[in-house]
């Protein structure tokens, strides 16, 4: 298990404020509310479910798409998904995206967040960007780790959760507020770099007509496996690290004790001594 | 694989001050490598930040590593990745724990990619099975489902912990272990960012959700910014944290650093007061793990009662200053 050999042929370079290529990785994500588990299986139920832009990936679009609107350039979308995730591409490209990449093989299915960004490194290698934008992490599994395992393979310095992104006067630098437990930090790097985007950073734009209209017009090119020159021992469920063992439902509370309609002195009274009785006060 | 061994744990510092965390996952790592027969190997990385490598021997570990240097004054990704990665390489520890928190979760995935390793965020169990390997166990999906995790091939086994799952033992000064300190050369190119200012948004004196025992988070029943004082007076009252739910924390009413739920803290609280939340399943990812739950809610059917141990349909206005009235009497019988 040696060490992944950083990228050597990147052709990711400054390119000055004049025009700035940017790409956004998103993922498509069922809707959380309507997600079921399958029974005694290891994977869950979300056929059917409503699919969705993951919402940090929609604070990323519009980072990208406003940073372009500024400075001119071109933002250009990317997804590893099944062939469903075009929606989610079509909607992205609505909102201001340029064109698109999709990422499609049914060889990608199963993928951890490892396997997930050795496929768009493979795919960004070929590219050239200022600076790519993700979102923090994703609604449905919440790791959080394709971002920095993504700039870790492309040897890009990172900045994660971003809420506030600005490109220094000399075009070649981004300064940007990183949130941290107590606050923010003002972080500074220069570009090319990996950024993921968090909640603050702006108000994502919904779609018009227009650009509902012309997204069905812009690039979309669809990549598979052979083509990025993936085997399938890197990709998918194969080239996973980290493996499913088991989902299960959460152990529910139970509702307990529900006053209604008892005065509020008297409520007041039995809920303290609940308290009290528990030792939690 | 055999070759690996040690349980570690990335005990973070914050402004050279250790995060509670540390002793968190220090206490867990301690039962997990009695089970394997390892040793536990505490990592401090940090500038000014050895003093505290006593501490973490007393909390369980055989061996503190002290990487402290004037370059680790302030995090950034690549000087923090670079020891790391550096130290797990040379050492091959068997499993390898860090605190979910913002650094953690920027570093692991930065160090699991450098060294291709498999990869948990944010868990909230972990435990052996038959085989010895670490079943990692998390949320998913808004915390809809549970998911237990591992990884098979790749050592160590490598996860970012929720900060408050695992009470942190009584320190046992009695304890000795090794200090080791190790030098790890980062160049000026090293680093590719710069970090130009630290801002605390956090009210000056005001607790944090992410570490108080008992919060008191209000949610829109609350109606106006002036009437929290309601349950800041309770929570003042408890020693308490004043958290709120996300529409309440997006008009301003209190500062993001306070906000509970799937956009804000999670948080593993003795004691949840929800007062006038609705309990929106975003909400309740972020606290359900209370040990205790209480809500108040004029809606009998609000979804919030589904999770509470006690709770009180009623207004907030006329049950709150009851509550607060009845606490002030018992403490002052105690």
């Amino acid at each position: 298990m040696g060490l992944m050999s950083p990228a050597g042929q990147r052709t990711g370079s400054p390119r000055g404020v004049s025009f700035m290529k940017i790409i956004v990785p998103i993922k498509q994500v069922p809707e959380a509310v309507e997600v079921r588990i399958k029974e005694a299986a290891d994977t869950l139920n979300t056929d059917g479910v409503p699919r969705i832009i993951n919402p940090f990936d929609l604070f990323a679009v519009e980072a990208a798409i406003q940073l372009k609107e500024e400075k001119g350039g071109e933002v250009i979308i990317m997804t590893m998904g099944p062939p469903q995730a075009n929606d989610a591409i079509l909607k992205a490209l609505a909102m201001g995206g340029d064109r698109a990449i999709h990422l499609t093989d049914p060889a990608f299915e199963g993928a951890d967040s490892w396997s997930t960004a050795v496929v768009l490194a493979e795919q960004i290698r070929k590219m050239e960007y200022d600076l790519i934008i993700c979102g923090r992490q994703s609604m449905d599994w919440d790791l959080g780790q394709v971002g920095a395992e993504l700039a870790e393979l492309l040897d890009l310095p990172q900045i994660t959760g971003v809420r506030h992104l600005e490109i220094a006067g000399d075009g070649k630098h981004v300064i940007t507020h990183r949130v941290t437990e107590d606050g923010y930090e003002v972080v500074k790097a220069k570009m090319p770099i990996l950024l993921t985007a968090t909640k603050g950073l702006n108000e994502p734009r919904l779609p018009n007509i227009m650009g509902i209209m012309k997204a069905k017009k812009k690039p979309l090119e669809t990549i598979d496996a052979a083509t990025l020159g993936l085997d399938a021992t890197q990709i998918g469920r194969e080239g996973a690290l980290s493996k499913i063992v088991r989902v299960f439902p959460p152990e529910k509370r139970k509702g307990g004790i529900k006053l209604e309609d008892v005065e509020p002195k008297e409520a007041a009274k039995q809920l303290v001594e609940f308290l009290a009785k528990k030792g939690a006060i | 694989m055999s070759e690996h061994k040690g349980v570690w744990v990335y005990c973070e510092t914050d402004e050279s001050r250790l995060r509670r965390v540390a002793l968190e996952l220090d206490t867990k790592a301690r039962d997990l490598a009695d089970k394997l027969s390892e040793e536990v190997v505490a990592v401090l990385i940090g500038n000014d930040i050895e003093r505290h490598a006593e501490g973490l021997i007393y909390q369980g570990a055989d061996k503190v590593l002290v990487v402290d240097d004037e370059v680790f004054t302030n995090y950034t990704t690549d000087a923090y990745s670079k020891a790391m990665a550096s130290l797990i390489e040379e050492r091959k520890p068997s499993i390898f724990l860090l605190g979910a928190t913002t650094n953690g979760r920027d570093l692991a995935p930065r160090v699991a990619a450098k060294l291709k390793l498999g990869l948990t965020a944010d868990c909230t169990g972990l435990e052996l099975n038959d085989k010895k390997h670490l079943v990692q166990t998390r949320p998913a999906f808004s915390g809809k489902v549970m998911v237990e995790l591992v990884s098979p091939e790749t050592r160590p086994q490598m996860t970012t912990v929720r900060p408050n799952v695992f009470k942190p033992a009584e320190p046992d000064n009695s304890r000795t272990g090794d200090i080791e300190h190790v030098k790890i050369q980062i160049g000026p190119d090293d680093i590719r960012t710069e970090v130009l200012e630290r801002v605390k948004e956090a009210v000056e004196g005001m607790i944090s959700v992410d570490e108080a025992e008992i919060v008191v988070c209000s949610g829109r029943g609350i109606k106006e910014p002036e009437n929290l004082k309601l349950p800041e007076e309770l929570a003042k009252l408890l020693d308490a944290a004043v958290g709120g739910s996300r529409p309440i924390v997006d008009l301003g009413w209190l500062p993001p650093t306070q906000q509970v739920g799937q956009s804000g803290r999670t948080i593993l609280p003795n004691l949840y007061f929800a007062l006038g939340i609705s309990g929106a399943i975003q909400h309740l990812a972020g606290c359900a793990g209370a040990d205790t739950f209480v809500a108040i809610n004029k809606d009998p059917d609000a979804p919030i009662f589904e999770n509470a141990d006690f709770g009180i349909v009623g207004d907030l206005f006329e049950v709150l200053p009851e509550i607060i009235a009845e606490i002030k009497r018992v403490q002052s019988e105690r």
